[in-house]
Protein backbone atom coordinates (compact mmCIF):
# COMPACT_ATOMS: atom_id res chain seq x y z
CA UNK A 1 0.00 0.00 0.00
CA UNK A 2 1.57 3.63 -0.95
CA UNK A 3 2.55 5.15 2.43
CA UNK A 4 2.88 8.85 0.20
CA UNK A 5 1.18 9.52 -2.52
CA UNK A 6 0.95 12.50 -4.59
CA UNK A 7 -1.22 13.20 -6.79
CA UNK A 8 -1.12 16.16 -9.59
CA UNK A 9 0.13 19.14 -7.65
CA UNK A 10 0.71 22.14 -8.80
CA UNK A 11 3.30 24.69 -7.46
CA UNK A 12 3.98 28.08 -8.18
CA UNK A 13 6.60 30.59 -6.49
CA UNK A 14 4.39 34.06 -7.31
CA UNK A 15 4.30 33.19 -11.32
CA UNK A 16 7.00 31.16 -12.22
CA UNK A 17 4.66 27.41 -12.58
CA UNK A 18 7.62 25.21 -10.84
CA UNK A 19 5.28 22.24 -10.54
CA UNK A 20 3.00 21.33 -13.28
CA UNK A 21 1.07 18.70 -12.22
CA UNK A 22 2.91 15.86 -11.03
CA UNK A 23 1.73 12.57 -9.22
CA UNK A 24 3.53 10.22 -7.73
CA UNK A 25 3.87 7.45 -4.76
CA UNK A 26 6.30 6.03 -2.49
CA UNK A 27 5.13 2.22 -0.84
CA UNK A 28 6.42 1.24 2.60
CA UNK A 29 9.97 -0.04 2.94
CA UNK A 30 10.78 1.25 -0.60
CA UNK A 31 13.38 3.48 -1.73
CA UNK A 32 12.47 5.64 -4.42
CA UNK A 33 14.37 8.26 -6.10
CA UNK A 34 13.46 11.80 -8.05
CA UNK A 35 16.39 12.41 -10.28
CA UNK A 36 16.51 15.31 -12.72
CA UNK A 37 18.61 18.36 -13.81
CA UNK A 38 18.92 21.75 -11.98
CA UNK A 39 15.61 23.78 -11.60
CA UNK A 40 13.85 20.67 -12.58
CA UNK A 41 11.72 20.85 -9.36
CA UNK A 42 12.93 18.21 -6.91
CA UNK A 43 13.37 19.94 -4.37
CA UNK A 44 10.06 21.77 -5.03
CA UNK A 45 8.48 18.68 -4.47
CA UNK A 46 10.25 17.76 -1.22
CA UNK A 47 9.59 21.38 0.27
CA UNK A 48 5.85 20.75 -0.88
CA UNK A 49 5.65 17.58 0.83
CA UNK A 50 7.07 18.23 3.88
CA UNK A 51 4.37 21.52 3.97
CA UNK A 52 7.13 24.17 3.76
CA UNK A 53 5.54 25.26 0.18
CA UNK A 54 1.66 24.65 -0.37
CA UNK A 55 0.50 23.32 -3.93
CA UNK A 56 -2.07 25.35 -5.49
CA UNK A 57 -4.01 22.47 -6.65
CA UNK A 58 -3.59 18.55 -6.17
CA UNK A 59 -3.33 16.60 -2.86
CA UNK A 60 -0.41 15.21 -0.97
CA UNK A 61 -1.59 12.21 1.34
CA UNK A 62 0.44 10.62 4.14
CA UNK A 63 -0.29 7.04 5.27
CA UNK A 64 -3.97 7.62 3.99
CA UNK A 65 -4.42 11.29 5.52
CA UNK A 66 -4.21 14.53 3.56
CA UNK A 67 -1.38 17.11 4.47
CA UNK A 68 -3.41 19.85 2.16
CA UNK A 69 -4.29 21.70 5.92
CA UNK A 70 -1.73 20.47 7.64
CA UNK A 71 0.95 23.39 9.10
CA UNK A 72 4.86 23.35 8.21
CA UNK A 73 5.74 22.38 11.71
CA UNK A 74 3.44 19.71 12.33
CA UNK A 75 3.96 17.62 9.83
CA UNK A 76 6.93 15.82 11.04
CA UNK A 77 5.23 14.41 13.98
CA UNK A 78 2.83 12.34 11.28
CA UNK A 79 5.78 10.58 11.28
CA UNK A 80 8.21 11.82 8.12
CA UNK A 81 11.29 14.18 8.21
CA UNK A 82 13.49 16.13 5.16
CA UNK A 83 16.62 16.49 5.50
CA UNK A 84 16.43 19.31 3.27
CA UNK A 85 19.00 20.65 0.36
CA UNK A 86 22.29 22.33 1.41
CA UNK A 87 21.95 20.56 5.06
CA UNK A 88 20.39 23.61 6.75
CA UNK A 89 21.76 22.59 10.03
CA UNK A 90 21.72 25.33 12.69
CA UNK A 91 25.29 26.62 12.58
CA UNK A 92 25.02 28.37 15.84
CA UNK A 93 23.85 25.86 17.65
CA UNK A 94 26.64 22.67 19.14
CA UNK A 95 26.12 19.24 17.41
CA UNK A 96 24.04 18.01 20.58
CA UNK A 97 21.91 20.87 20.25
CA UNK A 98 20.93 20.47 16.98
CA UNK A 99 20.15 17.09 17.64
CA UNK A 100 17.70 17.86 20.18
CA UNK A 101 16.02 19.91 18.27
CA UNK A 102 15.27 17.39 15.64
CA UNK A 103 13.88 15.48 18.70
CA UNK A 104 11.37 18.61 19.25
CA UNK A 105 7.91 17.01 18.82
CA UNK A 106 9.36 13.81 20.87
CA UNK A 107 9.12 13.43 24.57
CA UNK A 108 11.76 14.82 26.47
CA UNK A 109 12.59 11.39 28.13
CA UNK A 110 13.07 9.91 24.86
CA UNK A 111 15.47 12.37 23.74
CA UNK A 112 19.07 10.89 25.62
CA UNK A 113 18.50 7.55 24.06
CA UNK A 114 17.93 8.68 20.26
CA UNK A 115 21.21 10.95 20.59
CA UNK A 116 23.01 7.77 21.64
CA UNK A 117 21.47 5.96 18.34
CA UNK A 118 22.46 8.77 16.23
CA UNK A 119 25.88 8.67 17.70
CA UNK A 120 26.72 5.33 17.35
CA UNK A 121 25.52 5.51 13.20
CA UNK A 122 27.80 8.19 12.89
CA UNK A 123 30.92 8.23 15.82
CA UNK A 124 31.83 11.37 14.27
CA UNK A 125 29.38 13.42 15.69
CA UNK A 126 30.10 11.84 19.10
CA UNK A 127 33.88 13.17 19.69
CA UNK A 128 32.45 16.88 18.42
CA UNK A 129 28.89 17.28 20.65
CA UNK A 130 30.05 20.62 22.60
CA UNK A 131 31.08 21.56 19.22
CA UNK A 132 29.34 24.63 16.93
CA UNK A 133 27.77 23.07 14.15
CA UNK A 134 29.56 25.65 11.73
CA UNK A 135 33.13 24.29 12.47
CA UNK A 136 31.95 21.17 10.69
CA UNK A 137 33.16 19.69 7.64
CA UNK A 138 31.01 19.21 4.93
CA UNK A 139 30.76 15.48 5.62
CA UNK A 140 30.23 16.20 9.38
CA UNK A 141 27.58 18.32 8.49
CA UNK A 142 25.88 15.98 5.69
CA UNK A 143 25.76 13.29 8.86
CA UNK A 144 25.01 15.85 11.09
CA UNK A 145 21.71 17.03 9.00
CA UNK A 146 20.78 13.45 8.25
CA UNK A 147 21.08 12.68 12.51
CA UNK A 148 18.79 15.39 12.83
CA UNK A 149 16.36 14.02 10.98
CA UNK A 150 16.44 10.46 12.40
CA UNK A 151 16.28 12.19 15.83
CA UNK A 152 11.85 12.37 14.75
CA UNK A 153 12.25 8.63 14.25
CA UNK A 154 10.76 9.27 11.07
CA UNK A 155 8.38 6.54 9.33
CA UNK A 156 9.50 8.11 6.06
CA UNK A 157 12.58 10.06 5.55
CA UNK A 158 12.97 12.59 2.42
CA UNK A 159 16.92 13.25 2.04
CA UNK A 160 17.73 16.41 -0.70
CA UNK A 161 20.31 15.81 -2.24
CA UNK A 162 22.81 14.38 0.65
CA UNK A 163 25.98 14.09 -1.67
CA UNK A 164 26.02 17.69 -2.82
CA UNK A 165 29.72 18.95 -2.34
CA UNK A 166 30.93 15.93 -1.37
CA UNK A 167 34.38 13.79 -1.54
CA UNK A 168 33.28 10.59 -3.69
CA UNK A 169 34.07 8.40 -0.74
CA UNK A 170 31.84 10.00 1.46
CA UNK A 171 29.17 10.15 -1.02
CA UNK A 172 29.52 6.33 -1.31
CA UNK A 173 29.00 6.57 2.97
CA UNK A 174 26.12 8.42 2.37
CA UNK A 175 24.89 5.84 -0.07
CA UNK A 176 25.65 3.15 2.81
CA UNK A 177 24.26 4.48 5.24
CA UNK A 178 20.65 5.65 3.33
CA UNK A 179 20.46 1.58 2.35
CA UNK A 180 21.09 0.86 6.28
CA UNK A 181 18.46 3.09 7.51
CA UNK A 182 16.16 1.38 4.59
CA UNK A 183 17.00 -2.33 5.72
CA UNK A 184 15.92 -1.06 9.26
CA UNK A 185 12.64 -0.23 7.73
CA UNK A 186 12.61 3.67 7.25
CA UNK A 187 11.53 4.39 3.79
CA UNK A 188 13.23 6.71 1.53
CA UNK A 189 12.31 9.25 -0.66
CA UNK A 190 15.40 10.49 -2.34
CA UNK A 191 16.56 13.36 -4.56
CA UNK A 192 19.65 13.20 -6.20
CA UNK A 193 22.08 14.97 -9.39
CA UNK A 194 23.90 11.91 -8.74
CA UNK A 195 21.66 10.09 -10.76
CA UNK A 196 24.07 6.75 -11.05
CA UNK A 197 24.19 6.52 -7.30
CA UNK A 198 20.69 7.49 -7.38
CA UNK A 199 19.44 4.51 -9.33
CA UNK A 200 21.93 1.83 -7.78
CA UNK A 201 19.98 1.81 -4.69
CA UNK A 202 16.36 2.99 -5.76
CA UNK A 203 13.42 0.11 -6.02
CA UNK A 204 11.95 3.09 -7.82
CA UNK A 205 12.72 5.87 -10.00
CA UNK A 206 10.93 9.09 -11.15
CA UNK A 207 12.76 11.55 -13.74
CA UNK A 208 11.25 15.16 -13.36
CA UNK A 209 12.31 17.66 -16.41
CA UNK A 210 11.36 21.36 -16.06
CA UNK A 211 8.36 20.69 -13.66
CA UNK A 212 7.32 16.97 -15.38
CA UNK A 213 7.32 13.89 -14.75
CA UNK A 214 8.79 12.24 -17.95
CA UNK A 215 9.94 9.07 -17.04
CA UNK A 216 9.60 6.49 -14.01
CA UNK A 217 10.43 2.61 -13.47
CA UNK A 218 12.53 0.31 -11.33
CA UNK A 219 16.04 1.91 -10.48
CA UNK A 220 17.37 -1.22 -12.45
CA UNK A 221 15.34 0.02 -15.61
CA UNK A 222 15.81 3.44 -15.89
CA UNK A 223 19.81 2.69 -15.64
CA UNK A 224 19.34 0.56 -18.84
CA UNK A 225 17.26 3.40 -20.82
CA UNK A 226 18.75 4.91 -23.39
CA UNK A 227 16.88 8.81 -22.55
CA UNK A 228 18.09 8.55 -19.22
CA UNK A 229 21.30 7.37 -19.60
CA UNK A 230 22.34 9.90 -21.98
CA UNK A 231 20.87 12.59 -20.15
CA UNK A 232 21.91 12.15 -16.63
CA UNK A 233 24.75 8.96 -16.63
CA UNK A 234 26.82 10.77 -19.10
CA UNK A 235 26.26 8.62 -22.33
CA UNK B 1 33.96 59.95 40.48
CA UNK B 2 32.56 56.18 42.22
CA UNK B 3 29.19 58.12 41.93
CA UNK B 4 28.93 59.08 38.71
CA UNK B 5 30.28 55.11 37.36
CA UNK B 6 27.63 53.97 39.51
CA UNK B 7 24.76 55.65 37.90
CA UNK B 8 26.55 55.54 34.28
CA UNK B 9 25.90 51.63 35.29
CA UNK B 10 22.82 52.54 36.89
CA UNK B 11 21.44 54.24 33.88
CA UNK B 12 23.10 52.07 30.96
CA UNK B 13 21.22 48.82 32.74
CA UNK B 14 18.13 50.28 32.23
CA UNK B 15 19.23 51.08 28.36
CA UNK B 16 20.58 47.12 28.92
CA UNK B 17 17.04 45.84 29.96
CA UNK B 18 15.54 47.77 27.41
CA UNK B 19 18.34 46.74 24.37
CA UNK B 20 17.51 43.10 25.08
CA UNK B 21 14.30 43.52 24.27
CA UNK B 22 15.14 45.16 20.58
CA UNK B 23 18.07 42.57 20.26
CA UNK B 24 15.57 39.40 21.00
CA UNK B 25 13.13 40.67 18.52
CA UNK B 26 15.72 41.55 15.89
CA UNK B 27 17.04 37.76 16.39
CA UNK B 28 14.16 36.05 16.24
CA UNK B 29 12.12 38.38 13.23
CA UNK B 30 14.70 40.20 11.90
CA UNK B 31 12.98 43.42 12.37
CA UNK B 32 13.60 46.90 14.06
CA UNK B 33 10.70 47.28 17.15
CA UNK B 34 10.57 51.05 16.98
CA UNK B 35 7.60 50.73 18.99
CA UNK B 36 9.66 49.17 21.92
CA UNK B 37 10.75 52.32 23.34
CA UNK B 38 7.00 53.62 23.70
CA UNK B 39 6.29 50.15 25.93
CA UNK B 40 8.29 51.23 28.31
CA UNK B 41 5.99 54.61 28.41
CA UNK B 42 2.92 52.30 28.57
CA UNK B 43 5.21 50.41 31.41
CA UNK B 44 5.49 53.53 33.32
CA UNK B 45 1.81 54.42 33.05
CA UNK B 46 0.21 51.28 34.01
CA UNK B 47 2.21 50.71 37.14
CA UNK B 48 1.86 54.65 37.97
CA UNK B 49 -2.29 54.00 37.97
CA UNK B 50 -1.93 51.39 39.71
CA UNK B 51 -0.39 52.82 42.59
CA UNK B 52 -1.41 56.37 42.36
CA UNK B 53 -5.37 55.57 41.44
CA UNK B 54 -6.11 52.27 42.69
CA UNK B 55 -3.55 52.33 45.52
CA UNK B 56 -1.17 49.08 44.87
CA UNK B 57 1.58 48.17 46.76
CA UNK B 58 4.80 48.46 44.59
CA UNK B 59 4.97 44.74 43.78
CA UNK B 60 1.68 44.07 42.47
CA UNK B 61 1.22 47.51 39.89
CA UNK B 62 4.80 46.40 38.89
CA UNK B 63 3.27 42.86 38.29
CA UNK B 64 0.62 44.25 36.96
CA UNK B 65 2.73 46.38 34.51
CA UNK B 66 4.55 43.90 33.04
CA UNK B 67 1.63 41.42 32.46
CA UNK B 68 -0.44 44.84 30.36
CA UNK B 69 2.81 45.11 28.68
CA UNK B 70 3.30 41.33 27.57
CA UNK B 71 -0.30 41.48 26.15
CA UNK B 72 0.40 44.50 24.79
CA UNK B 73 4.24 43.33 22.78
CA UNK B 74 1.61 40.15 21.97
CA UNK B 75 -1.25 41.93 20.12
CA UNK B 76 1.00 44.37 19.07
CA UNK B 77 3.04 41.57 16.84
CA UNK B 78 0.02 39.76 16.33
CA UNK B 79 -2.11 42.93 14.70
CA UNK B 80 0.87 44.94 13.01
CA UNK B 81 3.79 42.74 12.37
CA UNK B 82 2.41 39.13 11.68
CA UNK B 83 0.55 40.05 8.31
CA UNK B 84 3.99 41.76 7.02
CA UNK B 85 5.98 38.30 7.62
CA UNK B 86 6.45 37.73 4.14
CA UNK B 87 6.85 41.75 3.09
CA UNK B 88 9.77 43.93 2.78
CA UNK B 89 11.86 44.79 5.96
CA UNK B 90 11.08 48.65 4.91
CA UNK B 91 7.27 48.09 4.95
CA UNK B 92 7.81 46.55 8.00
CA UNK B 93 9.71 49.39 9.67
CA UNK B 94 7.40 52.17 8.50
CA UNK B 95 4.45 49.79 10.20
CA UNK B 96 6.67 49.93 14.02
CA UNK B 97 7.12 53.48 13.33
CA UNK B 98 3.56 53.93 12.51
CA UNK B 99 2.75 51.87 16.14
CA UNK B 100 5.32 54.08 18.19
CA UNK B 101 3.20 56.86 16.94
CA UNK B 102 0.19 55.22 17.98
CA UNK B 103 1.47 54.09 21.41
CA UNK B 104 2.00 57.90 21.76
CA UNK B 105 -1.11 59.56 21.26
CA UNK B 106 -3.02 56.79 22.57
CA UNK B 107 -1.27 58.13 26.17
CA UNK B 108 -1.71 61.59 25.25
CA UNK B 109 -5.62 60.76 24.55
CA UNK B 110 -5.63 58.28 27.75
CA UNK B 111 -3.19 60.28 30.18
CA UNK B 112 -2.75 63.95 28.52
CA UNK B 113 0.17 65.54 27.67
CA UNK B 114 0.79 67.16 31.79
CA UNK B 115 3.99 65.38 32.94
CA UNK B 116 2.67 63.13 35.74
CA UNK B 117 4.92 62.93 38.54
CA UNK B 118 6.18 59.45 39.62
CA UNK B 119 6.46 57.97 42.68
CA UNK B 120 9.88 56.28 43.35
CA UNK B 121 8.83 52.43 43.60
CA UNK B 122 12.24 51.80 45.07
CA UNK B 123 11.31 53.77 48.29
CA UNK B 124 14.39 52.65 49.96
CA UNK B 125 17.54 53.78 51.93
CA UNK B 126 20.65 54.91 49.85
CA UNK B 127 23.49 52.43 50.67
CA UNK B 128 26.57 54.31 52.12
CA UNK B 129 30.08 52.99 50.91
CA UNK B 130 32.89 55.00 52.54
CA UNK B 131 31.42 58.59 51.60
CA UNK B 132 29.96 57.75 48.55
CA UNK B 133 25.64 57.07 48.15
CA UNK B 134 24.69 54.80 46.23
CA UNK B 135 20.50 55.07 46.00
CA UNK B 136 18.24 52.10 46.34
CA UNK B 137 17.00 52.65 42.53
CA UNK B 138 20.57 52.67 41.39
CA UNK B 139 20.73 49.45 43.11
CA UNK B 140 18.41 47.68 42.11
CA UNK B 141 18.25 49.03 39.12
CA UNK B 142 21.68 47.02 38.87
CA UNK B 143 20.63 43.61 40.39
CA UNK B 144 17.82 43.64 38.13
CA UNK B 145 19.92 43.65 35.10
CA UNK B 146 22.27 41.29 36.22
CA UNK B 147 19.26 39.19 37.11
CA UNK B 148 17.58 39.45 33.69
CA UNK B 149 20.75 38.44 31.80
CA UNK B 150 21.44 35.36 33.50
CA UNK B 151 18.12 34.50 33.62
CA UNK B 152 17.89 34.95 29.53
CA UNK B 153 21.19 33.20 28.91
CA UNK B 154 20.01 30.40 31.00
CA UNK B 155 16.78 30.43 28.88
CA UNK B 156 18.59 30.66 25.46
CA UNK B 157 20.64 28.39 26.21
CA UNK B 158 19.44 25.28 28.71
CA UNK B 159 15.86 25.46 27.71
CA UNK B 160 14.28 23.30 24.70
CA UNK B 161 12.06 26.46 24.31
CA UNK B 162 15.37 28.70 24.22
CA UNK B 163 17.00 26.66 21.85
CA UNK B 164 14.01 26.16 20.01
CA UNK B 165 14.31 30.26 19.88
CA UNK B 166 17.92 30.42 18.50
CA UNK B 167 17.14 28.00 16.12
CA UNK B 168 14.54 30.47 14.71
CA UNK B 169 16.42 32.90 14.49
CA UNK B 170 18.87 31.37 12.55
CA UNK B 171 16.65 29.29 9.87
CA UNK B 172 13.20 29.47 10.07
CA UNK B 173 11.96 26.65 7.60
CA UNK B 174 14.64 24.46 9.01
CA UNK B 175 12.96 24.82 12.47
CA UNK B 176 9.58 24.55 11.34
CA UNK B 177 10.93 20.72 9.87
CA UNK B 178 12.09 20.38 13.26
CA UNK B 179 8.30 20.82 13.93
CA UNK B 180 8.71 24.34 16.26
CA UNK B 181 6.14 26.32 15.58
CA UNK B 182 7.91 29.38 14.65
CA UNK B 183 4.64 31.70 14.77
CA UNK B 184 4.44 30.75 18.37
CA UNK B 185 8.25 31.44 18.92
CA UNK B 186 7.96 35.25 17.76
CA UNK B 187 5.13 35.68 19.95
CA UNK B 188 7.17 34.33 23.05
CA UNK B 189 9.77 36.59 21.92
CA UNK B 190 8.10 40.09 21.65
CA UNK B 191 5.92 38.79 24.67
CA UNK B 192 9.45 38.49 26.64
CA UNK B 193 10.83 41.80 25.21
CA UNK B 194 7.87 43.60 25.87
CA UNK B 195 7.77 42.71 29.57
CA UNK B 196 11.19 43.86 30.19
CA UNK B 197 10.33 46.87 28.95
CA UNK B 198 7.79 47.44 31.56
CA UNK B 199 10.44 46.57 33.88
CA UNK B 200 12.87 49.09 32.35
CA UNK B 201 9.98 51.56 32.48
CA UNK B 202 9.09 51.25 36.19
CA UNK B 203 12.87 51.47 36.88
CA UNK B 204 13.64 54.62 34.37
CA UNK B 205 10.38 56.66 35.64
CA UNK B 206 11.63 55.60 39.57
CA UNK B 207 15.17 57.16 38.69
CA UNK B 208 13.61 59.62 36.20
CA UNK B 209 10.10 60.73 37.70
CA UNK B 210 8.30 62.85 34.76
CA UNK B 211 6.46 60.43 33.14
CA UNK B 212 4.89 61.73 29.98
CA UNK B 213 3.99 60.02 26.69
CA UNK B 214 7.24 60.79 25.16
CA UNK B 215 8.91 59.11 27.58
CA UNK B 216 10.09 56.05 26.33
CA UNK B 217 10.94 57.68 22.72
CA UNK B 218 14.31 58.87 23.90
CA UNK B 219 15.40 56.07 25.65
CA UNK B 220 14.10 53.82 23.34
CA UNK B 221 16.16 55.45 20.72
CA UNK B 222 19.63 55.12 22.94
CA UNK B 223 18.65 51.10 23.57
CA UNK B 224 18.86 50.79 20.43
CA UNK B 225 21.73 52.40 20.20
CA UNK B 226 23.07 50.37 22.60
CA UNK B 227 21.73 47.09 20.89
CA UNK B 228 23.55 48.22 17.17
CA UNK B 229 26.65 49.28 19.87
CA UNK B 230 27.36 45.55 21.34
CA UNK B 231 26.23 43.92 18.26
CA UNK B 232 22.47 43.63 17.52
CA UNK B 233 21.03 40.23 17.94
CA UNK B 234 23.23 39.17 20.60
CA UNK B 235 22.12 39.05 24.38
CA UNK B 236 25.53 39.66 26.10
CA UNK B 237 26.35 42.52 23.42
CA UNK B 238 23.12 44.14 24.29
CA UNK B 239 23.94 44.17 27.91
CA UNK B 240 27.94 45.35 27.03
CA UNK B 241 26.23 48.16 24.75
CA UNK B 242 23.99 49.46 26.99
CA UNK B 243 26.51 49.24 30.02
CA UNK B 244 28.92 51.13 28.26
CA UNK B 245 26.20 53.76 26.43
CA UNK B 246 24.89 54.76 30.30
CA UNK B 247 28.51 55.13 31.45
CA UNK B 248 29.44 56.93 28.59
CA UNK B 249 26.70 59.59 28.55
CA UNK B 250 26.99 60.17 32.39
CA UNK B 251 30.63 60.69 32.17
CA UNK B 252 30.19 62.93 28.91
CA UNK B 253 27.77 65.10 30.86
CA UNK B 254 29.74 65.78 33.81
CA UNK B 255 33.37 66.27 32.19
CA UNK B 256 32.29 67.83 29.03
CA UNK B 257 29.18 69.35 28.23
CA UNK B 258 25.35 68.43 29.74
CA UNK B 259 24.02 69.83 26.14
CA UNK B 260 26.16 67.93 24.31
CA UNK B 261 25.94 64.42 26.15
CA UNK B 262 23.90 62.85 23.59
CA UNK B 263 26.27 63.98 20.56
CA UNK B 264 28.63 62.24 22.17
CA UNK B 265 27.34 59.07 23.16
CA UNK B 266 26.10 59.29 18.83
CA UNK B 267 29.85 59.52 17.81
CA UNK B 268 31.07 57.13 20.11
CA UNK B 269 28.68 54.83 18.61
CA UNK B 270 29.83 55.77 14.93
CA UNK B 271 33.06 55.39 15.80
CA UNK B 272 32.77 51.73 16.85
CA UNK B 273 30.82 50.75 13.51
CA UNK B 274 32.77 52.53 11.68
CA UNK B 275 36.29 50.41 13.25
CA UNK B 276 33.96 47.32 14.01
CA UNK B 277 31.02 47.15 11.84
CA UNK B 278 28.94 44.29 13.37
CA UNK B 279 29.56 46.06 16.65
CA UNK B 280 31.67 44.87 19.52
CA UNK B 281 30.10 41.22 20.39
CA UNK B 282 28.08 40.96 16.66
CA UNK B 283 30.02 37.95 14.34
CA UNK B 284 29.77 36.63 11.69
CA UNK B 285 29.58 33.56 11.32
CA UNK B 286 31.91 31.74 8.50
CA UNK B 287 29.88 28.71 6.91
CA UNK B 288 31.32 26.03 5.16
CA UNK B 289 29.66 24.32 2.43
Amino acid sequence: MSMLKVSDINVYYGNIHAIKGISFEVNEGEIVTLIGANGAGKSTTLNTVAGLLKPATGNIEFEGQSLLNVPAHKIVSRGMALCPEGRRIFLQLTVQENLEMGAYTRPSAETADLIADVYDRFPRLKERYRQVAGTLSGGEQQMLAMGRALMSKPRLMMLDEPSMGLAPILVEKIFEIIGELNKAGTTILLVEQNAQMALSIAHRSYVLETGRITVSGTGEELLHNDAVRKAYLGG
Amino acid sequence: MLNYLINGISLGSVYAIIALGYTMVYGIAKMLNFAHGDVIMVGGYISFCATSYLGLPVIPSVLLSIFVCTVLGIVIERLAYKPLRAATSLAVLITAIGVSYFLQNAALLIWSSNPKAYPNMVALPPLAIGNTQISAVSLVTIIACIVIMVALTLFTNKTKMGKAMRAVSEDKDAAQLMGINVNATISLTFAIGSGLAAVAGVLLCSAYPTLMPTTGAMPGIKAFTAAVFGGIGSIPGAMLGGILLGIIEIFGKAYISTQLSDAIVFSVLILILLVKPTGLLGRKISEKV
